[in-house]
């Protein structure tokens, strides 16, 4: 329907640290892109898929990198842009270019590199199993409506429901780290976003069933005390959840539930 | 009897797909679920507007199920079977009810009920919504509740796997699938007493749309080459409202519309002021003038259509260009965020202004196929509906293998109402998926003891493919013939379609076709190679592409979103039908036959929105039996 933007004589220098695959050794790759109006560092990867060929005149491969939706709402693409972790899709050349006009794209470092800029995020998913990240139904038989909500309630679910598992915020973490042996997820920190989610589960009426579950899972270790306060996870929440506000709220209901605990026995 | 060792697999893990997985892990058969991304990731997360149920405040004011089963059948012009549309939409407020239990946090009145908006082809407010990403929302929703059942280990996924094929034995039953990791790339075959094909749609056949990136259309594609049907081929739907980028066309919801949003172009051509310094009176608001009664919020082949007419037949376009305004600044900024963030941030990140202050433009984008894997179902005797629980449910012609959500054909006819594909899909999954249940277990012999050498041959198919492709010594770059395919199909099979135009595209396939044929992969290594995988999707591309164009071409008429402008009414004598392809595998192109629509409930009747009609009353017998 629209016709192809008109490119204009200018080019990009995009910069990229690539990996054949795990354990093999990082190089980094540049490649000059034509400028179109409105690029973004996805038109531009798609660019190089289609002339794969460096600065320097060597014919190479396409970048592998994960994208999805490409209007920010699957999490797919995320990636580290000019040393800051963020979606690509919403990367706009024009927005982030600067006298150097050059760009470098690295892989999160906080998950195993599959190849290129795409990573293994099977991590992050677990995480949101290990919380219990579910409304426990009846099953799907129809029985009826859910419980009525309060507007702001629902307000203040909507914004934690927005979280697409993409990983800024565990990138960012200083207290998240690289961990390949999956025997080990359960007892490493657990990350801003499924502290997040249980408290998202914590709020619903059917939800919260399952509260004092999600609660004892992150008094344990790797839950809500390894987080060290940095406070960088909210600052690159590509949807702006009050991830620090989640962390915060579970602590204290982890404080609440342990001095239960200490009364009753 | 209660056969332990069934398996079901189902390929896709958007909306019809987790549906599908959960209703049958629940029914007590075990699920292998494979997708091409984490199933959160899926296409259904772009669903930003709505999803469509008769309620009570509707229903007191003179709404219904039947009204809205009606809406669905008028709006898709009349090519939808009818029983499928009216048991989907009689079981659309048992489906809310049952998000709603799931956690789904749509908007709540005062009170603490769900809210309601406005959506297209409705003069009631029906449509329940989670801000402006419902589908977001609502996937999520469903990606916990397959987690849920993989924690109880019924629901087994194979994330970053590509179906490569359906395995269908000597009887045609399928019995199978041969996929592929995306990561090893290691090709296996996978035995499975039935196979849900929940694989979306195939935007991407048209380069730029609204769709994800993974919507190639390949693992329906890949169906039809093995002997499924497809169906209606030459019906895409073409989204009003969309904002165009470098990479893909974002879309800009219906809601926005349902919401207050008005549609308008400067009365004078090439009128350069700030949109906000024209008075009113020099506004044209085509819609509103057009269609009184329900205005900006027509269908969308409608709206497209005057749209592209005011734009591009009359030079009315901003800028002289191809957009028009979409304009929300009259609008309280608080209502705006709370009813419509998602996609009012989502302009603010890629145009860099805000919707509240300039009105925005935007113009038509690919966005829908109505067109899929051909399928049927059983009526229920008096038409009203299906029959719960039959095995053929939305089965394809291959038995065994079924499709569901966007990649089945049923219930949009020649246009998709706004709100009704969140719905579709979930009642696919929920309703059919007991069929598929069923069928699994009245079947006499079991997949896992099958003889391995239909297994082994399938897989070799498939390993022989993947020879061909990293082998071959051509000069042909699989993006670059990705790409003409897209900005051909955009030029000729959109918004009008005509038979020159039609003609050339097909001479433009017939050369891409034949250039496919001499690749050459800047990627043969075998890990992680997504070079390899986007090859062979252009393969299946230009396959399904075929059947878009020859539907096209054979179809004389203009009917919902198929218009041309040399046969520019619809003609039910000859066309009301489906048109249903088959793959001729000597020369890997289409034919294509007609078979009847059932439309024994609703007589069809002109479609035109300038008018309204009195809402729809159920009568007590169906048209069919008086007739």
């Amino acid at each position: 329907m629209v016709a192809p933007n008109a490119a204009d004589a200018r080019t990009v220098r995009i910069r990229i640290k690539r990996q054949d695959g795990p354990g093999q050794p990082a190089r980094w790759e540049d490649f000059d892109v034509p400028y179109q109006t409105g690029a973004n560092i996805i038109s531009c990867l798609q660019w190089i898929a289609a002339h794969p060929r460096t600065v320097d005149g060597r014919d190479t491969t396409p970048v592998v990198y994960d994208s999805g939706c490409l209007e920010e709402v699957c999490g797919a693409c995320t990636m580290v842009i000019n040393g800051g972790v963020r979606q690509s899709c919403t990367a706009l050349i024009e927005n982030i270019i600067d006298d150097t006009n050059t760009i470098t794209l690295e892989p999160m470092s906080s998950f195993p590199v599959v190849r290129d800029l795409a990573v293994d995020r099977a991590r992050l998913f677990a995480a949101l199993e290990r919380v219990r990240a579910w409304v426990p139904i009846d099953g799907t038989y129809d029985l009826g409506a859910g419980p009525m909500e309060s507007p702001r309630n629902q307000l203040t679910r909507y914004q934690l429901s927005q979280c697409m598992s993409c990983g800024c915020c565990m990138e960012a973490c200083p207290q998240f780290n690289l961990e390949e042996d999956e025997a080990a997820w359960d007892s490493s920190f657990v990350g801003p976003h499924a502290i997040s989610q249980a408290r998202y589960f914590n709020l619903h009426e059917t939800g919260a069933i399952l509260a004092d579950d999600r609660i004892d899972l992150l008094s344990a270790v790797g839950g809500v005390s390894d987080c060290g306060n940095a406070q960088n996870c909210v600052k690159v929440c590509p949807k702006e959840i009050p991830l620090t506000e989640s962390i915060a709220a579970i602590g204290r209901a982890v404080t609440v539930r342990s001095i239960k605990r200490f009364f009753t026995g | 009897m209660q056969h332990n060792n069934r398996r079901v697999i189902v390929v896709g893990g958007g909306l019809a797909g987790l549906a599908a997985s959960v209703r049958i892990a629940e029914s007590g058969v075990p699920v292998d679920l494979f997708s091409l991304v984490p199933v959160k990731r899926s296409h259904s997360v772009c669903a930003q507007g709505g999803i469509n149920a008769c309620n009570e405040v509707a229903r007191q004011q003179g709404y219904s199920e039947y009204e809205h089963f009606d809406e669905t059948v008028y709006g898709g012009d009349f090519l939808a079977h009818q029983p499928p549309v009216y048991e989907m939409t009689h079981w659309a407020p048992k489906i809310i009810d049952l998000l709603d239990r799931m956690g789904v946090p749509f908007n709540r009145t005062s009170e603490g009920r769900r809210d309601l908006r406005l959506f297209g082809g409705s003069l009631f407010k029906r449509t329940h919504f989670a801000g402006a990403t419902t589908g977001q929302q609502l996937l999520y929703a469903l990606d916990e509740q397959t987690r849920r059942w993989e924690h109880e280990k019924r629901v087994v996924k194979y994330e970053h796997w590509e179906f490569l094929r359906p395995i269908v034995d000597d009887g045609g039953r399928c019995i199978g699938i041969v996929a592929q990791d995306l990561r090893s790339m290691q090709i296996r075959a996978f035995r499975a007493d039935a196979v849900v094909m929940a694989t979306g749609g195939c935007g991407l056949v048209y380069g730029k749309s609204t769709n994800s990136v993974i919507c190639t259309g390949a693992a329906a594609s890949r169906c039809y080459r093995e002997g499924a049907f497809y169906a209606n081929a030459e019906f895409v739907q073409v989204h009003p409202t969309a904002i165009p980028g470098a990479d893909k066309l974002r879309l800009m919801s219906e809601s926005a519309r349902g919401e207050g949003g008005r549609v308008w172009v400067p009365r004078t051509a090439g009128d350069t002021r700030d949109p906000r310094q024209i008075p009113t009176e020099e506004r044209y608001y085509f819609l509103e003038e057009k269609y009184p009664a329900y205005g900006n919020i027509v269908p969308r082949d409608i709206a497209t259509r005057e749209i592209f007419d005011v734009c591009v037949n009359q030079g009315l376009g901003v800028g002289g260009g191809n957009q028009v305004y979409l304009d929300l600044t009259h609008l309280d900024r608080e209502y705006l965020e709370r009813k419509l963030g998602g996609i009012v941030e989502i302009y603010r990140k890629f145009v860099g202004e805000d919707p509240a202050e300039v009105p925005m433009r935007i113009f038509p984008g690919v966005h829908y196929s109505m067109g899929g894997l051909w399928t049927t179902y059983t009526p229920a005797s008096d038409l009203r509906g299906m029959e719960p629980g039959a095995p053929n449910s939305m089965m394809t012609n291959i038995e065994g293998l079924y499709a569901f959500g966007e990649v089945n054909y049923q219930y949009h006819g020649a246009n998709r109402l706004g709100a009704n594909a969140l719905l579709s899909c979930i009642f696919d999954g929920l309703f059919c998926g007991v069929g598929v249940a069923n069928y699994v277990q009245g079947l006499d012999e079991s997949a896992a003891s099958r003889d391995a050498s239909a297994y082994e041959s399938a897989k070799q198919a498939e390993e022989a493919i993947v020879d061909r492709l990293v082998k071959a010594d051509g000069t042909e770059n699989p993006y670059l013939i990705g790409r003409e395919l897209g900005d051909e199909m955009t030029a000729a099979c959109t918004v009008v379609k005509s038979e020159p135009r039609l003609l050339q595209a097909r001479e433009k396939l017939s050369e891409l076709r034949d250039r496919y044929g001499r690749l050459r992969l800047s990627d043969t290594g075998l890990w992680t190679n997504q070079n390899l995988s986007y090859a062979r999707a252009v393969g299946d591309m230009l396959r399904i592409a075929d059947a878009m164009i020859e539907g096209s071409l054979l179809r004389k008429e203009s009917r919902g979103s198929h218009y041309r402008t040399d046969f520019p009414t619809r003609h039910d004598g000859d066309f009301l039908k489906t048109s249903v392809a088959r793959l001729d595998p000597a020369t890997d192109r289409c034919s294509i036959a007609y078979e009847d629509v059932e439309v024994g409930l609703v007589v069809p009747r002109e479609r035109n929105y300038a008018k309204t009609h009195a809402p729809a009353k159920e009568e007590a017998t169906p048209a069919v039996a008086a007739s």
